[in-house]
């Protein structure tokens, strides 16, 4: 396991450095000139020519590069131009926020799907199953953000049930909890089905093969095949299929920040892009890039544990 | 005293084609502390009657007539907690390939322990068993071996694996399907030996399936012939293998090719095909392809002892 992870974890680093090169690529090729837009339009030459020495703009290509890339490794992201304060340390203090409603979302997901998908596998042909079927297909369906609309709407505005925006007192566990609940149904709802319909199948895949066939025929408890010799291979198509949803629950955190008005990474870009605060976009796109490779990680690790084979294979 | 006596037994499937009849009118029996094998072309229905026997038939496979008595109970009778009870406990089975039988994701240790999850046994000592047992199947450094997962052993070790599973828990009865034909030569020499030698040591009886004739005469003592879902022939290995009554095993034998040139996995073709279950034949099943035929052959043949318990399903038998 310890191989396995440290193998893991340098693939990591490689692709962290990659999508730096790439960011990098993608600001030096924007047309325009950084200085210019940090200045604006009344900046005169003289004044552009100082910010582009001060920001290293004269120097060679690779240069620049290196100097962004040791920069960045050192946490060193830029400074952000409406407040002066550095990027990283305003990315890091909205991140718990993003990171809560993420793993908010991944809990209705994984809470839901994998019982709904397990049920109906075992329950399959019958009235349930199709009920499941249906369900998970219309809650794929509908895009995160009419979700977090809708969720609005009833539970806050009309039914008062939960609170509306923000994201609760500052120190109050509960208050932000009973926050949280609204927009991370709205990131997690489209989960709870496609894991459901991914367990199902793959439960069915392997409750049809030969070593639950074997237990079987040792007169294993159904439960304890459907438990431990059915469920434990079945869902780790799903860990990796989640690892990979990440990318997709943090376009749907955007949506779900901005409707709920709480705070966090996607807010801060969204709000960023809108005063053409590009230093702190930059920064906010790396870390968020930083996160999807961590919990990438941290998914096949969980793979690596459940599964032998996986572990000896790397 | 019998451990097993399977009488008149059939089973069907419901198909998209209509019923079809895999086992018509099984009878034959699994003496104490005896190894019976039984010998048939692919899907004759072998894998069924262990299915049947198991309780684990198919959700659109039914026993329609007949009785499994196992130990004195009708097991076609039986409840299904009651026969989950008899599961690896009474009966045991090893399959085919070892591979796919063992639970990918679980150590061997704790399979085993689940194995015994009846016993009432604390864990140390459902885990001391586990290691006796695989240290009695032979696995080297049997402690570490529980410990470890299923695809980090040979093919051969895992068959020994799954055979120490299956032995556990010193059933009456083990169904072997055939346990060796996914190993090589030599690893299958080893396996029956192993098998030979545990089976002497329980004192169970075995239920030994195989394509392979040579395999057969050497390990068993009373061997079985199915075709197309019915016993044409059984008795004992020397009057089976030396005095063939049914025109079938005869041709069984011909064919061996083991007595021609060099040993080979698979039952040779006999020309013909075998006929559609789904539409069995009125008279003998082997009628298509028998080169003895008679008019008489277009009736359901009898069962004729030719010998003390020397049975063949067909009309030639009785005039011998
Ligand atoms: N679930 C099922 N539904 C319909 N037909 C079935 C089913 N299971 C088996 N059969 C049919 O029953 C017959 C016997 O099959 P079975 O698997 O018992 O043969 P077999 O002797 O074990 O063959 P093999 O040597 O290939 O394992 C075959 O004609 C097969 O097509
Ligand atoms: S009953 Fe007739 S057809 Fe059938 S095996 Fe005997 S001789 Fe051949
Ligand atoms: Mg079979």
């Amino acid at each position: 396991m310890l191989r396995y992870s440290v193998k893991r974890l340098g693939l990591a680093l490689v692709i962290v450095s990659v999508a730096m090169l790439l960011l990098f690529c993608m600001i030096y090729l924007i047309p325009g000139d950084p200085a210019a837009v940090a200045l604006g339009p009344r900046a005169t030459e003289a004044m552009r020519e100082g910010l582009r020495i001060k920001m290293g703009l004269d120097k060679p290509v690779w240069v620049q590069f290196w100097n962004f890339f040791s920069a960045a490794w050192q946490g060193d992201l830029g400074r952000d131009v409406l407040s002066d304060r550095p990027v990283a340390t305003v990315v890091m203090e909205q991140l718990p926020y993003t990171l809560a409603l993420i793993f908010g979302g991944i809990s209705w997901s994984v809470t839901l799907g994998i019982p709904l998908g397990c049920w109906a596998a075992v329950e399959r042909g019958t009235v349930a199953d199709r009920i499941v079927g249906v369900l998970s297909v219309a809650v794929i369906a509908v895009p995160s953000f009419v979700v977090a609309i809708y969720a609005l709407l009833i539970f806050a505005v009309a039914l008062r049930w939960l609170p509306a925006i923000g994201a609760g007192e500052p120190g109050d566990i509960g208050d932000q909890l009973v926050h949280l609940i609204l927009p991370s149904l709205a990131v997690g709802l489209g989960w709870v089905g496609y894991i459901a319909r991914m367990v199902r199948a793959s439960m069915l895949e392997v409750l049809e093969s030969q070593h639950i066939r074997t237990a079987r025929a040792f007169g294993l408890p159904e439960r304890m095949i459907t438990y431990r010799y059915a469920l434990t291979i079945a869902i780790l198509p799903t860990v990796t299929l989640l690892g990979v949803g990440i990318g997709q629950m943090l376009s749907s955190a955007v949506f779900a920040e901005i409707v709920f008005a709480r705070p966090g990474v996607g807010k801060l870009v969204y709000d960023a892009i809108l005063t053409r605060n590009y230093p702190l976009v930059t920064g906010a796109v790396l870390v968020t890039t930083i996160l999807f490779v961590l919990l990438n990680l941290v998914a096949d690790l969980i793979v690596g544990a459940l599964d032998p084979r996986v572990r000896s294979r790397l | 005293m019998t451990v097993l006596a399977i009488k008149g037994l059939n089973v069907t499937f419901s198909t998209e084609g209509g019923q079809l009849h895999a086992l018509k009118n099984v009878s034959f029996e699994v003496p104490e502390r005896r190894i019976v094998g039984v010998v048939g072309e692919s899907g004759c229905g072998k894998s069924t009657l262990i299915n049947a026997i198991l309780g684990l038939l198919a959700d659109n496979g039914s026993v329609d007539a007949g009785s499994i008595t196992f130990e004195g109970e009708d097991l076609t009778r039986l409840g299904a907690a009651r026969m989950q009870e008899l599961r690896g406990q009474r009966i045991s089975t090893v399959f085919q390939d070892p591979m796919g039988a063992l639970n990918p994701v679980l150590s061997v240790g704790r399979q085993m322990r689940n194995i015994q999850y009846r016993s009432g046994r604390s864990r140390n000592e459902k885990d001391a068993r586990s290691e006796a047992m695989l240290r009695q199947v032979r696995i080297p450094d049997a402690q570490s071996a529980l410990a470890q997962y299923p695809h980090e052993f040979s093919g051969g070790m895992q068959q020994r694996v799954a055979i120490a599973m299956a032995l556990m828990m010193r059933p009456a009865l083990l169904i072997a399907d055939e346990p060796t034909t996914a190993l090589d030569a030599t690893l299958e020499v080893a396996t029956i030996e192993l098998l030979q030698e545990l089976q002497q040591d329980i004192a169970c009886s075995v239920l030994f399936i195989s394509h392979h004739l040579g395999v057969i005469a050497e390990l068993c003592d009373d061997v079985v012939v199915m075709y197309a879902g019915e016993v044409v022939e059984r008795g004992t290995t020397r009057q089976v293998f030396h005095a063939p009554c049914h025109p079938y095993t005869r041709r069984l034998l011909e064919c061996d090719p083991a007595r021609q040139s060099g040993r080979t996995r698979h039952l040779p073709t006999i020309p013909g095909e075998v006929p559609d279950l789904r539409h069995r034949p009125p008279g003998c099943v082997f009628a298509t392809r028998c080169d003895q035929r008679v008019d008489a052959c277009d009736k359901t043949p009898p069962d004729v002892a030719v010998a003390a318990g020397h049975v063949a399903r067909c009309v030639l038998a009785a005039a011998r």
